[in-house]
Parts: structure tokens; C-alpha cells; sequence
């Protein structure tokens, strides 16, 4: 629940249902926890996974110290960092993020697989996520292939000069 | 350890640095080993596929480092497989740069009219062939129209491509499927086999030794073939030449590592590394802008929507590619594609109320990835780059199966590549936002520094011992039978793509190389045409280097 809305904050979505603490539902449709950020994480070709509950547990470390610095009261029902509102979660991602935060790493490469997962569906063959509708392939408009699971694009050029070559340009293209 | 197998030449990778020079000293009858860490893949085994672990995890290192990342092969055929085959020669200028020391960073012996013989080699090997309009791909037009609508100029690259087999698929990055990209795997490397020499795959190089005859023992280590994690055998192989072409990011960090058994390397090795001063900006296009201030569409209507479309960089511009601006302020531009995951999340959102690269304005920026355009800046940077602590094994610790990796690589930009970066961000935005055409912003250097996609100069060729770690001819300083061939050894950045110089470089290497192995007991010469038989090239450059010729 921690890391999801970890993820959620680095690509935000809608709920996912009436109540859903982890996704705080600031976007209109899926986001990195729908795109399958969590499968990406857990993956054992992504290497994160040995790491995953010792981050999450020092996610709502951090969690608390922010609150406790800011005087907001936490529901003690969830994690603290699910406990958040959305602006307080970018707040505390744009702090631990920091390029003079000490565990930025940590928490940059959190944010790269929950991106991957958005965009790349890294979990999971890209013609198949595809053909299942994936959230972020879909809403960067990412072309399905053709029926070989293939891509190629037979119309792709404007088929004229646009520009004048640079005057100082070999006749095999090089700069002279 | 008892070393059971021997070689004439070893040869350590097989990207262009490596690939080439197997090529010329298997066909002048050396015998010749090339271990390459990666795997050795081809044809229909690169998939369209972002999944972790397809082909494209598996051909690629992507290396973090503190205040630079570099990407870069892994595989046979290293970062010939991986790039997008732009092939231009270096300009004039950049051979006479001096760089923070105040004196000339190549050796005497090298300038563009010492090079041309060499690269002439190269462009008839792969062979190289510049772009024509009629196949720039729509992005690459986007670019070029917008260039000449701000009254500058552009250039269709040279590239490395046959244009009738490209599908315009834009998986380019992770190999070929289609056989197009005329990597390496296409010519120097079966033309190496077919005159004996081996390629073994998954061999990772830990170290060197010395022997008692005056060779080389080079240590290596066996990866399993999906975690490169985890190695599951090791070995030594003796030669009496040994051409190490690991890529910049991986040469000196073996060559540090072999110095408790071989000695101190020279000052050089592992210092002075250039981003070749990278730098990436992502143009959001305003689609009715194309039409109405460009007069662009496409065949279809659409005025562009086609970023996913075509193959890599084919536009560039090179109006500040001029000799006569003051060092660190000469740049090219060049339309390029990146395909999804590392390069959106370091896109950043112009105008951004919050957070640039993560958040909800950054989820509404992806919906408009198709409008997108990137822009790849290469400049003068300062050489600041430098190698830390040696990870235990490799060129840096592996976090995931593949991939992803932590090195020791320092790289704090200097004001004068700070400079060149800011002078090139304002240039891009001066043509790309003009009449409303786009909004315009660099990729961050807040998640993972700086990022380049050719690492140069972190053992690099040179006259003054002091500054460089190789002599004119590419044998390490203080230890003879040792070459370096690849992108180490170009002393700084080039202003443009620089396979084609690395590739020059090492064709001009050979006869240096092919000497010294003859010196060493080994029956070799010089004189093997292009790979495809052609001999255009060889007899340009025959008259060069009389004395090692084959007759």
C-alpha cells in the first residue's frame, strides 16, 4: 500500500475503487499503481524486490517525521505516507528526491520503475500489454503492431527537402 | 591459477574498437580471441519489446554514476548494435581543441586530413551513406523545417543504414530486426570469424596479468546468461598483444584493477572522461502550429502526432559547428528519438506549477508523447569526469539482472560545460518556440546527473604523457603490447556522433598494432580489404603504412 502510493504520486491515477487510500485519485484515468508499477517493482528481473520492505518501512519513517514536523495528524489506521494528501506526498517525494538527499537513489529508482511501468509496461510483453488495453501505453498513444507483433510504418516521411544544408557540408554529408 | 589456453592477440570487446581491429589481425593471420561481456545476439532474437529482460535489457548497460549516467552496448557488436547509426566525420576544429590545459589534446599526427584515409575505410566497410529527404522521417522534417523557419540551416546525417530494408519501426535502439542498421554483426565480425577468429560471449574481463615471456595473462570471469549477476565460471587466456576496446566506461576501470599485477597505469587512465558534452531537450509540438506556421501534414491530415515514427537522429544542425567560435561554445543539434521509460522520466514539464519531472503535470505532459520531439545537444565539455573506487567486479555493481548498474564515475559540470549547455538550450528553444511551434525543457540532471550515450576520453590518446594514458598510436604508456582502441581513446568530445571517429581511429591503429605483434613472434601483416572484399580504401591508405604491408 506504502510503495503504491509511492507510485501514484510519481504518475497519479483515479481510485480504483470508493475508498482506495493508496491512490489518491488527482488524475482523471490509470495511473503508474494501474499501469502495473507494483508488478514491475516485484519483478526478479528488476532486482528491487529484496529491497521493497525495507524501503516501504523507511517511506513511512520519513512519513512520520514530516508530519510530526509540519504538525499534521496522521490516521493511524494506514501507513503513515498512505495517511498523506497529495500535495504533502509531493512534498515529501520533491524532498527525498533531492539531489542532496542522502537516500535519493533509493527513491529516484523507485520513481524510474514506477515511470517504466507507466510508459514501457516493463512487466510484461509490450504487444500483449497492448492488446489488454495497458493504461500508459494507451495514454501516450503508443501504436500497436502489425499482425506479426511487429511494428513498421510504411507512410513515414514528408518526402521533401524542409531545410538548406549547411554551406560547409562534404559531398558525403559530413561536416567539411 | 594455470593458464591452459593461449592466443596471438586478445582482444577485449567487440564493438567498433574491438571488432575492427579482430577483423584486420585475424585477416593478416594472427589468431585471435574477442571476449565480450555481453550476449551475442542477432536478427530475428531483437524483439519489439520493452518487456525487463527481452532483448533490450539484455544488450544494454545503463551505468549510474554520481553526477553522470551512461548508456552504452553490452553485447557482440557493442554500441553498434545499440545506436542509431548516425555517422558523421568529426569536424575541422575539434582536433586542435586544448581543453582546460592550454595545449593541443590530440597528438600532433592526427587532424582531419590524417584521419579522412581512415575514415574512408570505415565508410566503405559498414558502408556509410548520408540520409536523403525523401527518407527523413517525419520527425527529422519537423526538425529541418523548423531550423530553416528560424533561418538556420540542416543536414540528412550521414548514417550507416540500408534505407530499403528500414521498416521505420524506431526499435532501433535495441538492435535490428530487419537487419538494416549496418552494425557490426553485418560485417567486420563475420568477416572476423570467416578468417578464424573466435567471439565468446558472457566473458566478462576482471584484470591483467604479466607472463614470463612478456605477454599478457588476461583474467576473465563467465556470466549466466540472464543474470549478469551471477558468474558461473572463470578462466585465463596468455597472448602476446592484448587491444582493449571495453567502451569508456569499462577500459580503465579494468586497467586500475590490474594494477597490484601489472603496476602503475599512467595518470591518465580513469581521468579526464567527456559526456562528449550531451545534453537532451524534449519539444512539446503544437499540432495546429505545424500546420499553419510550417505549412507541414501528413499524408493522412495530421500535422505530426509521428514521434514513435522512423529511425533515430537523421536531421542535425551544425550552424554552430564553426572553427572560428571561441572553444566550449561550438555545438550540433540533432533530432533524435527516445523510445519510452528512461527517457520520459527525465522529460521535464515547461511551466510547471509543481514538481517538473514526476506528478500529475507530468502524467498530462505523457498524453501528448506522440507531439513530442527530442533534441540532442553535443558540445565541448570540460573533461571532468573521473573513475572512484573499483567495484568488485566488472565496471560497476549490478543492481538488477541487467541493465541497471551503480558505477564510480564523478562528473561535476564546469562552468565551461555549464556554459556550452545553457549557450545550446537557448539556441534550441530560440528555434523550436519560435511562433508558438512548441514549449521547450532540457531533461533533469536531479534524478540520475548528467547523461550521456557517448562516454569518450577516460584513457585517451595523446602527445603530453601527463594528460594522456595511450602514445599516438594507441599502446598504453609503460606497457608495451597493451592498445586501447575504443572511445577511451578519443581524447575529448566531438561536437557530433562519434562512432565513426572511434571506428577511424581504430583502423588507423591496426598497422601499429599489427607491427608490434610481428616484433612479438607473431606471423601477421597488414593489408586485408573491407570486410565485403572492397579495396577502394585499403589502397588510400596502403601508401601509409609501408613496412607491415601483406604482399
Amino acid at each position: 500500500m506504502v510503495l503504491e502510493a509511492y507510485a501514484d504520486t510519481i504518475l497519479p491515477g483515479q481510485k480504483r475503487w470508493p475508498g482506495d487510500r493508496a491512490v489518491a485519485g488527482v488524475s482523471p484515468d490509470g495511473g503508474a499503481v494501474a499501469a502495473g508499477a507494483l508488478l514491475t517493482l516485484r519483478s526478479e528481473e528488476g532486482g528491487m524486490a529484496p529491497a521493497l520492505d525495507t524501503l516501504a518501512d523507511r517511506l513511512d519513517e520519513h512519513a512520520q517525521e514530516y508530519a510530526a514536523e509540519t504538525g499534521l495528524d496522521l490516521d493511524p489506521t494506514v501507513p503513515a505516507f498512505v495517511s498523506l494528501d497529495y500535495p504533502d506526498r509531493i512534498r515529501l517525494v520533491q524532498r527525498l528526491t533531492d539531489p542532496t538527499h542522502p537516500e535519493r537513489e533509493a527513491w529516484t529508482g523507485l520513481a524510474m520503475f514506477s515511470v517504466i511501468a507507466f510508459d514501457a509496461a516493463a512487466h510484461s510483453h509490450t504487444e500483449e500489454a497492448l492488446a489488454a488495453g495497458h493504461v500508459g501505453l494507451n495514454i501516450i498513444g503508443f501504436r500497436r503492431p502489425g499482425p506479426d507483433g511487429l511494428w513498421r510504418f510504411d507512410t513515414y516521411s514528408y518526402g521533401r527537402q524542409l531545410a538548406r544544408p549547411h554551406p560547409d557540408t562534404t559531398p558525403s554529408g559530413s561536416p567539411a | 591459477m594455470t593458464s591452459s589456453e593461449s592466443t596471438d592477440v586478445l582482444v577485449i570487446g567487440s564493438g567498433f574498437g574491438g571488432a575492427i581491429t579482430a577483423y584486420h589481425l585475424a585477416a593478416g593471420g594472427a589468431r585471435v580471441v574477442v571476449l565480450e561481456r555481453g550476449p551475442w545476439l542477432s536478427g530475428e532474437e531483437f524483439e519489439h519489446d520493452f518487456k525487463f529482460g527481452s532483448s533490450s535489457t539484455r544488450v544494454f548497460d545503463f551505468v549510474i554514476g554520481d553526477g553522470m549516467s551512461v548508456l552504452s552496448g553490452n553485447c557482440v557488436g557493442g554500441g553498434s548494435v545499440v545506436y542509431f547509426a548516425a555517422m558523421p566525420r568529426a569536424p575541422r576544429f575539434v582536433f586542435d581543441r586544448q581543453g582546460r590545459f592550454g595545449h593541443r589534446m590530440w597528438p600532433g599526427t592526427i587532424s582531419r586530413d590524417t584521419l579522412e584515409p581512415w575514415y574512408d575505410r570505415v565508410a566503405e566497410a559498414l558502408p556509410v551513406t548520408q540520409t536523403g529527404w525523401d527518407t527523413v522521417p517525419f520527425s527529422g522534417g519537423l526538425f529541418g523545417a523548423a531550423c530553416d523557419h528560424a533561418g538556420r540551416t540542416a543536414n540528412p546525417v550521414p548514417v550507416a543504414l540500408d534505407q530499403a530494408k528500414c521498416t521505420n519501426c524506431n526499435w532501433m535502439m535495441a538492435g535490428c530486426r530487419f537487419d538494416a542498421k549496418r552494425s557490426l554483426l553485418l560485417n567486420y565480425l563475420p568477416a572476423a570469424l570467416a578468417h578464424g577468429a573466435q567471439i565468446r560471449p558472457l566473458h566478462e574481463v576482471q584484470h591483467l596479468s604479466r607472463t614470463d615471456d612478456g605477454g599478457y595473462r588476461v583474467h576473465y570471469t563467465v556470466l549466466d546468461e540472464v543474470d549478469y549477476r551471477v558468474e558461473v565460471d572463470s578462466g585465463t587466456i596468455d597472448a602476446k598483444i592484448v587491444v582493449i576496446a571495453a567502451g569508456a566506461g569499462a577500459t580503465p576501470v579494468i586497467l586500475k584493477r590490474s594494477e597490484p599485477t601489472l603496476g602503475p597505469m599512467p595518470h591518465a587512465v580513469g581521468r579526464y572522461f567527456s559526456g562528449n558534452g550531451e545534453r537532451l531537450n524534449t519539444a512539446i509540438f503544437d499540432e495546429g502550429r505545424i500546420r499553419e506556421v510550417l505549412g507541414l501534414s501528413r499524408p493522412d491530415g495530421v500535422p505530426y502526432e509521428a514521434y514513435q515514427i522512423g529511425k533515430g537522429p537523421c536531421v542535425a544542425n551544425w550552424d554552430k559547428l564553426d572553427g572560428s567560435l571561441p572553444e566550449y561554445e561550438r555545438y550540433s543539434l540533432e533530432q533524435l528519438y527516445f523510445p519510452p521509460g528512461f527517457g520520459t522520466i527525465l522529460a521535464q514539464v515547461p511551466d510547471a506549477v509543481g514538481p517538473t519531472w514526476f506528478g500529475a503535470e507530468k502524467k498530462e505532459l505523457l498524453r501528448t508523447w506522440q507531439s513530442w520531439l527530442t533534441v540532442f545537444t553535443m558540445s565541448e565539455d570540460d573533461n571532468e569526469g573521473e573513475f572512484g573506487a573499483l567495484p568488485p567486479s566488472g565496471n560497476a555493481v549490478r543492481l538488477s539482472q541487467q541493465m541497471l548498474a551503480r558505477g564510480s564515475l564523478r562528473y561535476q559540470p564546469t562552468e565551461n560545460t555549464l556554459r556550452g549547455w545553457a549557450l545550446s538550450d537557448a539556441e534550441v528553444r530560440d528555434i523550436l518556440e519560435r511562433d508558438g511551434l512548441s514549449r521547450v525543457m532540457p531533461w533533469t540532471n536531479d534524478v540520475v546527473g548528467a547523461y550521456t550515450v557517448h562516454p569518450l576520453a577516460s584513457c585517451r590518446i595523446g602527445d603530453n604523457p601527463d594528460t594522456s594514458a595511450l602514445d599516438d598510436r594507441h599502446e598504453l604508456r609503460d606497457h608495451p603490447g597493451i592498445f586501447v582502441t575504443d572511445g577511451s581513446a578519443v581524447p575529448a568530445g566531438l561536437t557530433v556522433n562519434p562512432a565513426m571517429t572511434i571506428a577511424a581511429l581504430a583502423e588507423r591503429a591496426v598497422p601499429g598494432i599489427v607491427a608490434a605483434a610481428r616484433e612479438r613472434g607473431v606471423p601477421v601483416r597488414y593489408g586485408a580489404p573491407a570486410p565485403d572484399g572492397a579495396t577502394s580504401g585499403r589502397a588510400a591508405v596502403l601508401p601509409l603504412v609501408r613496412g607491415t604491408v601483406q604482399r
